[in-house]
């Protein structure tokens, strides 16, 4: 496993992003150090999915920089793209093709050298509960094996920078609980870096080390839980959200957003 | 049908390479949904942000739609067999016929993955798709000779793609078929305008999940 080049794995200098008028992320300054679970809260429309299309260089910034794993995202997208993972909100692996084969594409997009690919993709379905299910059609698996599979699909080269968008959107308690027990392990055994997006206050209390919340573009708080909860006053992270990205979040309907996520937890149900 | 000069060809002989070339051109012009399809389905994400070039993901369609235009170009052929146009066998003839059949199918699905990172929705591009076909068809050799044509229309065959493509297929796929702008430089603008395609296309690429 390639080494965290830097104890900090994700830096951002004020990075903005707009579209038209619209400032999905203003000025932008977000540090997360290597080896934590770092949860992004806010409600639809926030600039959560922005900030993390930028990071995976998917989405160029308007202006800012940051750097990803110690790659600039601008001068060095394809280094910053070998050492990240990334999981979708969406339903990203192939039901025509076994857990496997869906491995084995990506050992081979990633460059994971030829000799290496079948005991790497073995390691990881063992890793991820899914040795039996190997040599099942994926539209066969339940929602949890399928997101077990997709977070394996992008730790197959051991990136150092793991994004996951939503990574529990859909599933019943089990199959989350078995995400969670599985994310954990990844970091205590490679120390992957994890970004993941959430609305699940219970996901982000009980997986994240440190937490932001943003609204309208900016982080509005960020701390451990329990910092959170000691500045907004409350035990609840449900209310520590509603102290800093208010109560009426509906501001900014995102009806495309919220199909995507209603349409994955359809088929992940 | 004698009215149109087809040169020492029938009728029928003349139009059967323009008709595969149109069967494999309606096809490909459609390709590019595949990659709105695939945004939607959050694997071309997964494909973006993995360090593979952007020009390799657009290559990749290319070739898959090359390799599916080759079932297409064997009904084709068994058409014209039935028709009784006397089909070129030498395995030189074919095998140029194979490579004419994969370079214009990747050259118009990538043709189509740019139209659809430009509109980035499927009705849009359905639309779009059929406005395309028409034009690109009529507009080229494929039915009638380019020399019967009006000046303007020339010009727009000259740049048209499908001609040089048809204009191959003239030549390989069957006895006693000519080419009109010779086959070094049918193949030499197939492959130039291919990659010309790629590279913009890479370029857009990114942009349909942005």
């Amino acid at each position: 496993m390639p080494q965290p080049t830097t104890d900090i794995a994700i830096q951002t200098d004020r990075l903005t992003r707009s579209f038209g008028s619209l400032v999905a992320v203003k000025e932008l300054n977000m540090t997360v150090r290597s080896g934590e679970i770092f949860g992004l809260l806010g409600p639809n429309g926030a600039g959560k999915t922005t900030t993390i299309k930028m990071l995976t260089t998917m989405l160029p910034p308007s202006s800012g920089v940051a750097t990803v794993a110690g790659h600039s995202i601008l001068g060095d997208s394809i280094g910053v793209r070998k050492r990240i993972g990334y999981v979708s909100q969406m339903i990203s692996a192939d039901g025509a093709l076994t857990g496997f084969e869906n491995l084995l594409l990506f050992a081979r997009i990633y460059g994971v050298p030829r000799n290496e690919r079948k005991q790497r993709i073995d390691e990881a379905l063992a890793f991820m509960g899914l040795t039996e299910a190997r040599d099942k059609l994926v539209r066969t698996y339940s929602g949890g094996m399928i997101r077990r599979l997709e977070i394996a699909l992008s730790m197959l080269h051991r990136p150092e920078v793991l994004f996951l968008d939503e990574p529990t959107i859909g599933l019943d308690p089990a199959a989350r609980l078995q995400v969670w027990k599985r994310l954990k392990e990844l970091l205590e055994t490679f120390g992957t870096t994890i970004l993941l997006t959430t609305h699940d206050m219970e996901e982000a209390e009980e997986l994240c080390d440190r937490i932001a919340i943003m609204k309208e573009g900016v982080i509005a708080a960020e701390g451990s839980a329990e910092e959170l909860k000691r500045r907004a006053g409350t035990g609840s992270m449900n209310q520590v959200f509603i102290h800093f990205a208010g109560e009426f979040s509906d501001s900014k309907p995102n009806f495309r957003d919220i199909n995507r996520a209603r349409r994955t937890a359809k088929r992940l149900g | 049908m004698r009215a149109i000069p087809t040169g020492n060809l029938d009728y029928f002989s003349f139009l059967a390479p323009g008709i595969l070339a149109q069967s494999v051109l309606f096809i490909a012009i459609f390709y590019g949904i595949n990659v709105i399809w695939e945004k939607d389905l959050g694997i071309l994400q997964k494909l973006l942000a993995s360090p593979a070039p952007r020009s390799a993901l657009v290559f990749g369609k290319a070739v898959s739609a090359g390799m599916r235009a080759i079932a297409q170009a064997a009904i084709v052929y068994l058409m014209a067999l039935v028709a009784g146009v006397d089909l070129n066998w030498s395995p030189l003839a074919l095998g140029g016929v194979l490579v004419a059949i994969v370079l214009g199918a990747a050259l118009f699905s990538t043709f189509s993955l740019m139209i659809a990172c430009l509109v980035r929705s499927r009705e849009r591009f359905m639309g779009i798709g059929q406005v395309m076909t028409m034009p690109l068809f009529f507009a080229s050799n494929a039915i009638y000779p380019i020399s019967i044509m009006p000046t303007w229309l020339k010009i727009v065959a000259h740049i048209n793609p499908l001609s040089y493509q048809v204009d191959l297929l003239r030549a390989l796929m069957v006895v006693g078929g000519t080419s009109t702008f010779g086959i070094g430089i049918d193949f030499l603008m197939l492959t130039g305008m291919l990659v010309a395609l790629i590279v913009v296309t890479s370029k857009l690429y990114p942009t349909i999940v942005q």
